[in-house]
């Protein structure tokens, strides 16, 4: 298996709105993917398609090789942790346990018990007691202890308060590290990803406008300043994601896999953070062929 | 052992920070050789970053021939950057220390101590070059 999440023109429409378009995705396996986008790009409507919870309107989508949801097998093969990491607030800590052991036949009664008693969690307390961090770990506690082969989590982190995301974070990395497992989650928060994630998805207005290995989107995105230019003399190969103007002066953010050679331009390096807003913020025009229409600023 | 900490508004990969980091410890002697580097599981549950990162620095301290990986135990560094140098630190800081004091006696801030060092260990190195 080398793909975790493949899909073809996947899309979702809800009456009379897309809430996914076109999405064609081809995610390698052994990476903790980062899906970014502002609220209403589609992020949830992905993920429940990815589970299963949705079946798509148009296209495929396969997860682990297999259709979301087709079997128990490929059931068994996905944990799933909902966005603001719901857990059921009238049933206690080891209710939460026993309900894991009763419905998922991997169940992993050990690792469950033994995150429980270092997370520091009392088993008879209900989950409606604990604080916003401690429900997300529990949460997090069922989804790892059916021990998946993919993880998905829908905004894990964004309720939580800075200290209580890093504590969650560390228990999800330090899942990773056992090996075999694949992650793919979604937040707001392009700075938590920067750390966690090595592969990114960027989603815009219910489409992929971005999707790769973080290191790669690095070493081929470039910031240049230089002056104005006209530009048809940019080269062939640039994909220019974001320009802006001045009477005298040019930025680019350019998305290229050969060296920028002409002196002219100064060239930098972008910040993920950065990158992704730049994606964000510039909606590409149809009829440039990806490229988006220029800005002038005076 | 050591712990690794990562700065997240360096601008330095994270990768390079712990490669940076094991380096300075090397050089300063804080490792030696046959000592074991934390493990990926550690790293990454107390930094919360992903394991590939540390995978990533691991293989290349192995690649630069100072650290070799044991299947199933660990990391171990292999060689030393501080070497026959090392003795010469205690006093080289010593030195350092009373000029430190005495530029600050002269009223130097933090900002102008470094530009200084900076200015005078380039001017040092193009000297060296010629």
């Amino acid at each position: 298996m080398t793909t975790v999440l493949q899909s073809r023109g996947l899309g979702k429409r809800y009456r009379q709105r897309w809430a996914l378009t076109d999405c064609t995705l081809s995610v390698p396996a052994g990476h903790v993917v980062g899906l970014v986008g502002p609220n209403g790009a589609g992020k949830t409507t992905l993920l429940n398609l990815a589970t299963g919870l949705l079946a798509p309107t148009t296209g495929t989508i396969e997860v682990l090789g297999g259709v979301p949801a087709s079997s128990p097998a490929q059931l068994a093969r996905v944990g799933f942790v909902a966005q603001d990491t719901p857990t059921y607030a009238g049933l206690s800590v080891a209710d939460h346990l026993r309900l894991g052991a009763h419905m998922n036949p991997g169940w992993d009664a050990a690792l469950a018990r033994e995150r429980i008693g270092r997370l520091d969690l009392d088993p008879a307390q209900r989950a409606g007691k604990l604080s916003g961090g401690q429900r997300a770990q529990l949460a997090l506690t069922l989804a790892i202890a059916k021990r998946p082969r993919l993880l998905i989590l829908d905004e894990p982190i964004a309720s939580l308060d800075p200290l209580a995301r890093r504590e969650f974070l560390q228990s999800l990395m330090e899942f990773t590290a056992g090996g075999q497992v694949n992650v793919i989650m979604s937040s707001h928060l392009v700075a938590d990803l920067e750390r966690v994630g090595d592969y990114l998805i960027v989603l815009v207005d219910s489409r992929v406008r971005v999707a790769g290995e973080v290191e790669d989107l690095l070493a081929t995105h470039h910031l240049l300043t230089g002056p104005r230019r006209d530009p048809a003399t940019w080269p062939a190969d640039w994909r220019v994601i974001s320009a802006s103007h001045t009477d005298r002066q040019t930025t680019l953010l350019v998305r290229t896999c050969s060296p920028i050679d002409d002196p002219a331009w100064v060239v930098e390096q972008i910040g993920l953070e950065d990158l992704v807003l730049a994606y964000m913020s510039h909606t590409p025009d149809p009829a440039s062929n990806g490229a988006p229409a220029l800005e002038v600023q005076r | 052992m050591i712990e690794f900490h990562l700065d997240g508004r360096s601008g330095v990969a994270p990768y390079l920070q712990i490669i940076q980091q094991v380096r300075q410890a090397l050089r300063l002697g804080t490792l030696s050789v046959g000592d074991q580097l934390p493990t990926v599981k550690d790293v990454v549950a107390t930094l919360a970053i992903n394991p590939n990162t540390v995978l990533k620095a691991y293989r290349e301290l192995e690649y630069e021939g100072l650290a070799a990986a044991r299947p199933g135990v660990g990391t171990f560094v292999t060689a030393t950057l501080g070497d026959g140098s090392l003795a010469a630190h205690g006093p080289l800081r010593r030195d350092l220390e009373r000029w430190l004091a005495k530029a600050r006696r002269a009223g130097l801030d933090d900002d102008s101590i470094e530009a200084l060092y900076r200015d005078t260990f380039r001017a040092a190195a193009k000297e060296e070059a010629l």
